[in-house]
């Protein structure tokens, strides 16, 4: 999966990276160069008592590790240019395709593992590639530069190498494989510990309400003990691998010294080769360390780009209608709206019982329609399917006569208000939390939407009013407050079609009301959808929709259904009761 | 923000969110590979931190003094060993070129140094594996300990002190952080004192080889230092730069996913896109900068690694061909240089580890430093009184407040006969759960008393006092076990029998029933198959099961199906029988028949009484009831 999606990304990086690749290879032998010069200095410098041949390679020595950090560098440079410009392809590519999702495939994904997957994941594979082209580039072309030249200086030693280099790898593939799985289940035992922690922090009222802290401290010791275990194992087999490096390069010069003694006794070797040979050999086994300790970053960033593929590898279940198209455009421009749902089914693919089925209803501007019926009916998937955050299995969805799936994305944007269940508000101020919904509108405008929010008094009271801040998500305000910013958010705009998805039910029922009433003229001017659970906030809507397992059970007045449906007298009853009303 | 507990709720709701920020922090930490050049969090005081942290080790001791005894000798060993393989060299070169009057080479002795080479390096191998063995061990027992002392420190906190800050903080603390401590102290230990002793070690040999060589290979040091500390800090200025797009990025991206329906409802998709590519653009902008200063360090140390090598062998072999140096000296000094500079590199980069892992350790150490609790008072003697009038609670002359500077409850007196329902209602925000926090003692009085049947409950060990009070809170927390687990959580003894019987009288064995697990189904945190109003029976359950004298009941406000809800209102009903009770209430409907209604504003109690006196009073309470009801009541007119 990784080397797919590298090969897929590299495209418009495929010179720098022929680049990096031979500026590595110049770097790298240039690196190697260095003790063959050394050896010459030896054997014929040093030993005949020529300083002006050691000075005049001396300087030889200095411009060929002069090229090598040039090369370095610009490997360094050419490789930071591929990683990081991948990881911003990567990224783009995974927000767009994110952006462009129905709200099936988000649900699908979820937003925060959608969140991981384009911040940590992505990062892991832009690490990947850089340290690929920086230092793993480099280790193939030592390594064998490193044998050819041993080889070149004296065949007879090589087998030292033959046998060292294969010993390293063979000894780290060993301990590097027992540290992966060892590793995984470290990370699953830190979950466990932190989703323990977790449990404590936001239980803490209950844990002490109940004195467990006792069996809480035992069920802590547990898994602190088999994460400590774990851990130690890790470390332990961390702690392995730099000694065995380190004796193995050792015991190889050794051994290096103690043959390459018997072939100069035999005339078969120069001592200068003996030096370059010891020098050769460290080398070549830091090469092939570095490779292995590489190779165990790869597992990592393979389970990333297989997170990061499966996000580009999923297609939208909706398609943006771009081209315009004059006639549907005029019918889009009127003043009055109709909204009309026919025979809507939406099913969940695989799934055996869709979540709304044989759904139809129609509203003109003016008319509320009312949706209730128990968690789990598919009233937000109902909201959705008009919104067109998905699109219905069978069935069709008309705004004015033309079907959602031919308007175009920007009319699409100016249709709707929606105040979702789950009010969401974005970082900044109160006021570009409003502008989100009209971005041209004045203070004016926004402190009339407040005002009908039953907003406007906590904005004043707010430091800053209007500009009061607003953390991630509305973190800082309380959960009625966050839905009545997003209402008047939703209100701004004054679209033509009201979506509200349960837009009430932080609120109490005196605050409902003074919502409700202030929204009557502006509704007028719309169609109004109102999800709700309370039958109080629905009462007065033209049309009620009582919908139970995705199935219209009901349609009607308040009145016509409290004597035809079953379903709504229940539900009409279970609140009445449950408030103590009329009994 | 408020410091409220009625702000918990909304703390949850980013919980997620925070501790996933954390999350990424932590793992670009441990994705590092050259940490030169890339700043650190800097911790305030890292001299006394760090003490603290090895004093937490001294348990080890004896351990860590074996440990320091083996990495010098190993060390000591290693270092040795150039030099002999020198000796080596010079036995061979001094046979064939036939200097100090040898003829050949002296087979012998240049075996005898070759065996006792292997030696010292098989040595130096068991040394420093022991070293990192034993090492493992002793930073894994001292988080082992850490992790034990501050989940122990969970349960000592005053409330005051976690609902003060954040939960994400909080989590970090205990999760990311002390992961960071026993990553970086694993890592940089060993390789620093390592490091450091080779140092010292590879020095003291040059110097004895050749004082001039050594003069030679020290002007790497100053040199490399001074370009790292240049390209240092020239990238950390781009690593910053990267962080905050980073950071930007990530804001960005959690905004537009979580808010992906109103991104594409209110037509933004083109405007977000539009941004996200600017930052993008910046972040790789910032990226390549930080990426290619701090890899630039690595071929630049190379480089002056080199220069000093080319130094050390034209000077060298200017000097063995003077003959006032043997070519095994040189040999020698090549493999000290390498081992030099490199070391020089690693304890730079492990000392910012180290610096990042101490930063953590102070964020640690401060939680653990933080007040606790008032203990238990030494001599809780269990005065059990008769059955019979069990749940007799008085507030006498409460005063408290969550600020100093802002009284909220003044001089507050109320008494709860056994049996009895006291009401409290009030606008969100009044400080209803405040009354909570004092009767369950997670809060403590600024003056005047509590007590339950007689007793005040600072002379209660806390664990008797809550043992005494049952809960149920808006908030369903479960813990991720079995329902049965959770049902028994307050009485892990109760049979089969008595769990069932609870799980009934809370109309939670219904639903159970319809789990193809039953009472063995695993809650998770998503609910899965269990509503948020099934959670809430569960939560009742439980409390049934503890068979209190005194309740506290909080009504679930949030968006629970109308069926459920009545099951909820009657099994909270059924609960009640026979207890005193303290409800906090959001629908007046519920309550009428409470013995007494306490309303609330401003963290104040402004009324109290009976609902019919309340009534009467045409006050506040009067005019909450208009409010409901007149919406309310509508529905069946």
């Amino acid at each position: 999966m990784l080397t797919i999606l590298l090969r897929q990304r590299m495209g418009p990086y495929r010179p720098l990276i022929i680049a990096v690749v031979m500026f590595q290879a110049v770097q790298s032998l240039a690196g190697l160069y260095l003790p063959t010069i050394n050896a010459n200095i030896i054997d014929r410098g040093v030993a005949t008592g020529d300083t002006g041949y050691i000075w005049r390679l001396g300087g030889v020595m200095i411009l060929v590790t002069l090229a090598q950090v040039l090369f370095a560098i610009a490997a360094v440079w050419a490789g930071a240019h591929v990683a990081v410009g991948i990881g911003r392809d990567v990224r783009g590519a995974l927000f767009h395709r994110v952006q462009m999702f129905s709200a099936r495939e988000v649900g699908q994904f979820g937003a925060p593992s959608l969140i991981t997957r384009i911040t940590n994941d992505v990062q892991q594979v832009q690490m990947l590639v850089l340290t690929t082209c920086t230092l793993l580039l480099a280790a193939p072309f030592t390594a064998i530069g490193g044998v050819v030249l041993a080889l070149r200086q004296d065949v007879g030693l090589s087998w030292v190498i033959v046998v060292a280099v294969p010993v390293v790898g063979v000894l780290l593939s060993i301990v590097v494989s027992k540290m992966v799985p060892t590793f995984r289940a470290m990370q699953e035992r830190i979950d466990r510990i932190n989703e323990i922690l977790r449990e404590q922090l936001t239980g803490v009222r209950v844990v002490r309400a109940f004195g467990r802290e006792p069996e809480e401290k035992a069920r802590f010791a547990v898994s602190n003990s088999t994460l400590t275990d774990t851990a130690l194992r890790g470390g332990r087999l961390m702690g392995l691998m730099f000694p065995t490096v380190t004796v193995i390069v050792n015991l190889s010069s050794v051994a290096v010294v103690w043959i390459g003694a018997d072939r100069i006794a035999l005339g078969e070797m120069e001592i200068g080769s003996l030096v370059a040979f010891l020098t050769y050999l460290t080398q070549i086994l830091m090469a092939v360390m570095m490779a292995t300790f590489m190779a165990a970053l790869w597992p990592r960033a393979a389970v990333s780009a297989e997170r990061i593929s499966e996000v580009l590898a999923t297609e939208s279940s909706i398609r943006l209608t771009e081209n315009a198209d004059p006639a549907r455009d005029l019918a889009l421009s009127a003043d009055q709206y109709s909204l009309e749902l026919r025979h809507v089914e939406f099913r969940f693919p695989g799934a055996d019982a869709p979540v709304v089925s044989d759904l139809s209803f129609s509203a003109v501007t003016g008319e509320t329609v009312a949706i209730i019926g128990s968690t789990g009916s598919g009233k937000t998937t109902l909201v959705n399917l008009i919104a067109r955050l998905i699109d219905p299995t069978r069935g069709e969805i008309r705004v004015n006569g033309i079907d959602l799936r031919d308007i175009p994305e920007c009319v699409l944007g100016t249709l709707y208000g929606l105040v979702p269940q789950r009010p969401y508000l974005f970082s900044g101020t109160v006021a570009s939390n409003l502008l989100y919904g009209k971005p041209d509108a004045t203070e004016a405008e926004m402190w009339g939407a407040l005002e009908v929010a039953q907003a406007a008094d906590f904005v004043r009271a707010m430091p800053g009013g209007l500009e009061a801040r607003i953390a991630q998500g509305g973190a800082n305000v309380s959960g009625g407050q966050r839905q009545r910013l997003s209402l008047a958010r939703a209100l701004i705009r004054q679209p033509h079609i009201y979506l509200f998805d349960d837009a009430f039910s932080a609120l109490d029922l005196a605050t409902e009301a003074a919502v409700r009433q202030r929204l009557v003229p502006l509704t007028r001017r719309a169609i109004s959808l109102i999800v709700a659970q309370r039958v109080s906030t629905i009462r007065d809507a033209t049309r009620i929709v009582v919908v139970e397992d995705g199935h219209v059970v009901g349609l009607g007045t308040h009145d016509e259904l409290l004597h035809s449906c079953e379903t709504y007298e229940e539900i009409v009853l279970s609140q009445t009761q449950a408030s103590g009303v009329g009994s | 923000m408020t410091t409220s507990p009625d702000a918990d709720r909304d703390d949850a709701a980013t919980d997620n969110g925070l501790a996933q920020t954390g999350a990424t922090v932590s793992e670009m930490r441990s994705g590092r590979m050259n940490t030169v050049g890339i700043p650190t969090e800097k911790s305030k005081n890292f001299g006394v931190t760090a003490k603290r942290l090895m004093k937490r080790m001294s348990r080890d001791l004896v351990v860590v003094g074996v440990i320091m005894a083996m990495a010098v000798t190993s060390v000591t060993l290693i270092v040795l060993g150039p030099r002999l393989l020198g000796r080596a060299t010079d036995l061979v070169f001094d046979g064939i070129t036939g200097r100090d009057g040898a003829e050949g080479i002296d087979f012998g002795s240049l075996h005898r140094t070759l065996e006792v080479a292997i030696g010292l390096y098989l040595a130096a191998y068991f040394l420093a594996y022991g070293q990192a063995f034993l090492l493992a061990g002793v930073v894994q027992r001292t988080m082992y300990r850490l992790r034990r002392d501050i989940e122990d420190k969970i349960h000592r906190l005053p409330l005051r002190y976690i609902d003060r800050h954040s939960r994400g903080d909080l989590l970090s603390r205990v999760t990311n952080d002390i992961d960071n401590i026993s990553q970086s102290l694993q890592q940089s230990l060993s390789q620093l004192m390592t490091s450091l002793l080779t140092i010292i070690g590879v020095l003291v040999m040059m110097v004895i080889v050749s004082p001039l060589l050594a003069l030679i290979a020290l002007i790497v040091v100053p040199l490399s230092i001074g370009t790292m500390n240049t390209v240092a800090k020239r990238s950390r200025v781009k690593f910053m730069a990267q962080w905050r797009h980073t950071g930007e990025l990530n804001g960005l991206v959690e905004e537009a996913f979580t808010g992906h329906a109103i991104v594409k409802a209110f037509g933004q998709r083109q405007q977000v896109e539009e941004r996200f590519a600017r930052i993008n653009d910046d972040l790789r902008e910032a990226g390549y900068g930080a990426q290619f200063l701090s890899g630039s360090i690595q071929p630049a140390m190379m480089f002056i690694g080199n220069l000093n090598y080319v130094a050390i062998v034209v000077v060298g072999g200017v000097k063995v061909a003077s003959g006032s140096l043997s070519l095994g000296d040189v040999q020698a000094f090549i493999q000290y240089s390498r081992q030099f500079t490199q070391p020089l590199t690693q304890s730079a980069s492990m000392f910012n580890v180290l610096q990042s892992g101490v930063a953590s350790a102070e964020r640690v150490f401060e939680l653990l430093d933080a007040e606790e609790e008032v203990p238990d008072p030494v001599s809780a003697d269990i005065v059990t009184s008769s059955a019979g009038d069990r749940g007799r609670v008085v507030f006498d002359r409460v005063a408290f407040s969550y600020d100093r500077n802002r009284p909220l409850i003044q001089n507050l007196s109320f008494v709860a006969e056994p049996g009895t329902t006291v009401a409290i209602v009030g606008p969100t925000g009044a400080g209803k759960t405040t009354l909570v926090n004092l009767l369950m003692r997670f809060y403590e009085l600024d003056s005047g008393r509590i007590t339950v049947d007689g007793r005040d409950i600072t002379e209660l060990s806390r664990r008797e006092l809550r043992s005494g009070i049952g809960m149920v809170l808006q908030d369903t927390w479960l813990f991720n076990g079995t329902i049965r687990q959770n049902i028994v959580y307050g009485r892990p003894d109760a049979t089969e029998e008595e769990m069932r019987a609870a799980a009934t009288a809370a109309f939670v064995d219904r639903f159970v029933h319809s789990l193809p697990q039953g009472y063995d189904t695993v809650l998770t945190d998503d609910g899965g198959s269990v509503s948020a109003g099934e959670r809430q029976l569960l939560t009742i359950a439980r409390a049934f099961l503890v068979n209190p004298s005194i309740l506290i009941l909080d009504e679930a406000t949030s968006s629970v199906d109308t069926r459920t809800e009545v099951l909820i209102q009657r099994a909270m009903k059924n609960l009640r029988r026979g207890r005193t009770s303290f409800v906090i209430a959001h629908r007046l409907s519920t309550i009428r028949d409470a013995t007494v209604i306490l309303v609330m504003e401003n963290g104040s109690i402004v009324e109290q009484g009976s609902h019919e006196e309340l009534l009467k009073r045409n006050g506040a309470y009067t005019r909450l009831h208009r409010s409901q009801f007149t919406s309310a009541e509508r529905v069946l007119d």
